[in-house]
């Protein structure tokens, strides 16, 4: 009983920080993902705008060898035991410049989305750490609220139930021992002393 | 570590250029296969998939949601946005608290 109302109050803690720490990811997250959002659009627009001004095949030319390649350290970090992970990425450019063809044979629009894709990356980076921790932090704080409704609503009310039918079951031997006591010693007097 | 973004041809281009792996797919088997080797091939951590894609791979998402590696995360695609970024948050903050307690305060922000 004492372990089951210490270990309830724990996970209640741990779930009280757990959704302290989520409802500040999730904020971000949320905000995040607006930004995100709008740029990715923004990007689309600007990348409709280039085909228009290129041939399909121009496109994909000036596009098929990228200069800078991406990599990614994955770590992890540990918010109430729970790991969550942090992407640390690194951009290695094969020259100057991001732009992967050359001025002649593409379009300017081209420049500009390409040169918006690069700035994307930090924010969509971003966008995939804290989405992802919010959702493993809400699976965590789902089965920690289990765990607490498991043992504030089952566990707990059948301990105490169990105490009182064992409280009430000693007492009542506590009586019937006292009584048959009583009993006993009536019949002790009477057969020593014929006493009545 | 690899960052990979799984769509249709047209709106994954952009993010060629900027060195991340693009997997072109169209139609549900197409997406679902690429998901598939993306998940098990060990060394994508994170994958963009655009909404439209991420219409076909429902038990996909649904398997990531709750490992480490990868992360599947949707974003909006060539045709504008479905919502369903923002549904995904919505439906975290539902699984954790219960209920919808912030989307209405900060979508105004």
């Amino acid at each position: 009983m004492a372990t089951a109302v210490r270990g309830h109050k724990l996970l209640k803690d741990k779930n009280d920080e757990l959704m302290k720490q989520f409802l500040d990811i999730v904020r971000e997250n949320m905000r995040l993902r607006i930004v995100v959002e709008k740029k990715v659009e923004a990007l689309h627009k600007s990348f409709t705008a280039a085909s228009a001004a290129m041939s399909p095949e121009g496109l994909d030319q000036a596009l098929m060898l990228p200069k800078q390649s991406v990599t990614l350290e994955l770590s992890e970090k540990n918010i109430m035991s729970v790991h969550v992970p942090v992407y640390d990425f690194k951009t290695r450019l094969a020259g100057e410049g991001i732009l992967p063809y050359g001025f002649v044979n593409t379009a300017s629009e081209l420049d500009d989305s390409v040169r918006e894709a690069g700035d994307l990356l930090q924010d969509l980076l971003k966008l995939a750490a804290t989405e992802k921790s919010a959702s493993l932090l809400a699976a965590e704080i789902e089965k920690t609220r289990r765990r607490v409704n498991a043992l504030e609503h089952v566990l707990i009310p059948q301990c105490q139930e169990n105490i009182r039918t064992i409280t009430m079951k000693l007492a009542e031997n506590d009586r019937a021992n006292t009584t048959r006591l009583m009993k006993i010693k009536d019949m002790v007097l009477k057969d020593a002393h014929d006493f009545q | 570590m690899k960052i990979a973004v799984v769509g249709d041809y047209d709106s994954i281009l952009g993010f060629k250029a900027v060195g991340l792996d693009v997997c072109p797919a169209n139609g549900a088997e197409e997406v679902k296969a690429a998901l598939k080797r993306l998940m098990n091939d060990g060394e994508t951590a994170i994958i963009y998939i655009t909404e439209q894609a991420a219409l076909f791979a429902d038990e996909e998402i649904a398997e990531c949601r709750d490992r480490l590696v990868p992360a599947l995360i949707p974003i909006p695609g060539r045709e504008g946005s479905l919502g369903i970024g923002k549904q995904r948050v919505k439906s975290s903050i539902e699984r954790a608290v219960g209920a919808d307690i912030i989307s209405g305060s900060i979508g105004e922000n």
